[in-house]
């Protein structure tokens, strides 16, 4: 990473602003505010006591449904390519899941979960499992045959050819599934706060929604903009360094 | 049909049938769900009323609309960004996050710009289902195998043909699978904004029962949507395992 990596996104960042500041005076107050008392109200708000309970409810709905999503689209991802025919039989239904409009499900979802945190961590957790699922699906099917051959002659157990061959051999693929699932656990997470939710930012959104209120609605969707992007481009850096190691460990073997 | 498809169809029959015992015998109480049937005959009998036909209308025009946008203006800006990398490179961290950001809050500020309506659930959806199309078209461009274009350059074909004749069918499974994420999208951009603040459409629908505790008629215009998304999927499916199988063929 050289200073000149940073010197184009970072000017995509400020022809952002400038269309942001152009269509604030276009649209004038009412629908959008300007950037700058946006920031500064963004700041007034995170520095207000009263808005910590709401972060921390958000943080701990989303960092369940990720754990949930994380661990559960492994394990069953790793099951499902593993064995052939069950990945066969899942494959299409889960796409079949993954395409359709999930937000309609949430009403169902408040109805077995009722009201409250375990809806919103299931409704997070429901976005970000499926892709989870897939990748890890996909990974583990086009691991090299070698390795499962190396494992049988070790005469590894099922439990410890997930562990120590499949996972290692296919983390780069993990990785990426985990970061589009770091995404949509994020989207589900925060669309389960809009609805019949009493605490987090959703609410706060909502709220701020129902009370026109601009600013607010710009910051929290611009704090949580930031928090996506920033987390995001960390995995995209790591999720690059994985996928360049593998390609030249194959490059070294072949 | 194959092995896998028997089973898979049986684990769906089980499924539902599970469920319509469950619901029956009182196992799961009709306040949370109703049995699958009751769900079909609630679609069956929403259809027959026809006091739905404004809202599918107006839902079904929107995500058309925003499919059709989506789709021509994300390929056209993936084409552009593909001519011009370093563009491309400065705009890469940003296609890359692009899907984490909630995009629902800014369906408000829109509302204000563009007024109470279909307009602000197309611009969403449009702006949604897009960056899926400009994603597939970069990286449908971006593997055309170079032997292919040397071709091109031998036979002298200028700019215009080497992309309609060599480039575009050379893409084409990457496009079609941003087709499928676009219009998937574009379900969801027009849907979710409806649930959200809308006074019209299958998903204001879709709340305003459930606010009403009316459950019959939520679940069936959840099943409603969920069947017609997912015959679409399956169509565009078809359609490409068949394009798939023919270009195996040739």
């Amino acid at each position: 990473m050289t200073l000149r990596s940073f010197r184009d996104p970072f000017l995509v960042v400020l022809s952002l602003v400038a269309m942001w500041q152009i269509l604030h005076e276009l649209a004038g107050n009412n629908a959008l505010t300007a950037p700058a008392p946006t920031l500064t109200h963004l700041w007034e708000m995170i520095s207000q006591p009263r808005f910590l309970p709401h972060l921390r409810e958000t943080a701990l709905a989303f960092a369940q449904a990720l754990l949930i999503a994380c661990l559960g689209g492994v394990g069953i991802g790793v099951l499902l390519g593993g064995h052939r025919l069950s990945g066969e039989v899942a494959e299409p239904i889960l796409v079949g899941l993954y395409s359709i409009p999930k937000i309609t499900l949430y009403p169902v979802i408040l109805l077995l979960f009722g009201l409250g945190m375990p809806a919103k961590v299931a409704f997070g957790a429901l976005h970000g499992i499926i892709p989870v699922i897939l990748f890890t699906m996909n990974a583990v099917r086009n691991v090299n045959r070698t390795y499962l051959r190396a494992g049988r002659a070790l005469r590894l157990s099922p439990s410890q050819t997930a562990w120590f061959v499949l996972i290692p051999a296919t983390l780069p693929e993990i990785f990426s599934g985990l970061r589009v699932g770091f995404s949509l656990t994020l989207l589900g997470t925060m669309m389960g706060e809009l609805f019949a939710s009493q605490r987090g930012l959703g609410f706060l959104l909502m709220t701020a929604i129902d009370l026109h209120d601009v600013e607010t609605i710009l910051a929290i969707a611009i704090l949580i903009s930031l928090f996506a992007v920033v987390l995001n481009a960390v995995m995209l850096a790591v999720d690059r360094r994985l996928h360049r190691h593998t390609a030249q460990d194959s490059g070294g073997k072949a | 049909m194959s092995k896998a498809a028997w089973i898979r169809l049986a684990i769906l029959v089980g499924a539902v049938g599970g469920l319509e015992i469950a619901c029956r015998s009182g196992l799961v109480p009709a306040t949370m769900v109703i049995a699958p049937s009751q769900m079909a005959a609630a679609t069956a009998g929403l259809l027959a009323s026809g006091d739905l036909g404004a809202d599918i209308r107006q839902t079904f025009t929107s995500v058309g609309i925003a499919i059709v946008l989506s789709i021509t203006g994300g390929f056209t800006v993936g084409f552009w960004l593909h001519w011009f990398p370093r563009l491309r490179r400065a705009m890469d961290p940003f296609l890359a996050a692009y899907y984490a950001i909630p995009h629902f809050a800014f369906y408000p500020p829109l509302i204000v710009i563009f007024g109470l309506g279909a307009l602000p659930l197309i611009v969403l959806a449009t702006l949604f289902a897009m960056v899926a199309m400009i994603v597939a078209t970069l990286a449908g461009l971006d593997r055309v195998p170079r032997v292919l274009l040397k071709t091109a350059r031998m036979h002298r074909l200028s700019p215009f043909e080497e992309m309609w004749r060599i480039r575009l069918p050379a893409a084409a499974p990457y496009l079609f699978s941003g087709v499928k994420l676009a219009v998937s999208y574009s379900f969801i951009g027009v849907i979710a904004g409806e649930f959200i603040l809308s006074t019209a459409g299958i998903g204001h629908e879709i709340a305003y029962a459930y606010d009403n505790f009316d459950n019959p008629r939520m679940y069936g215009l959840i099943l409603f949507v969920l069947a017609v998304v997912t015959a679409f999927n399956m169509l565009v499916y078809a359609y490409e395992r068949q394009l798939v199988r023919r270009r195996g063929a040739a």
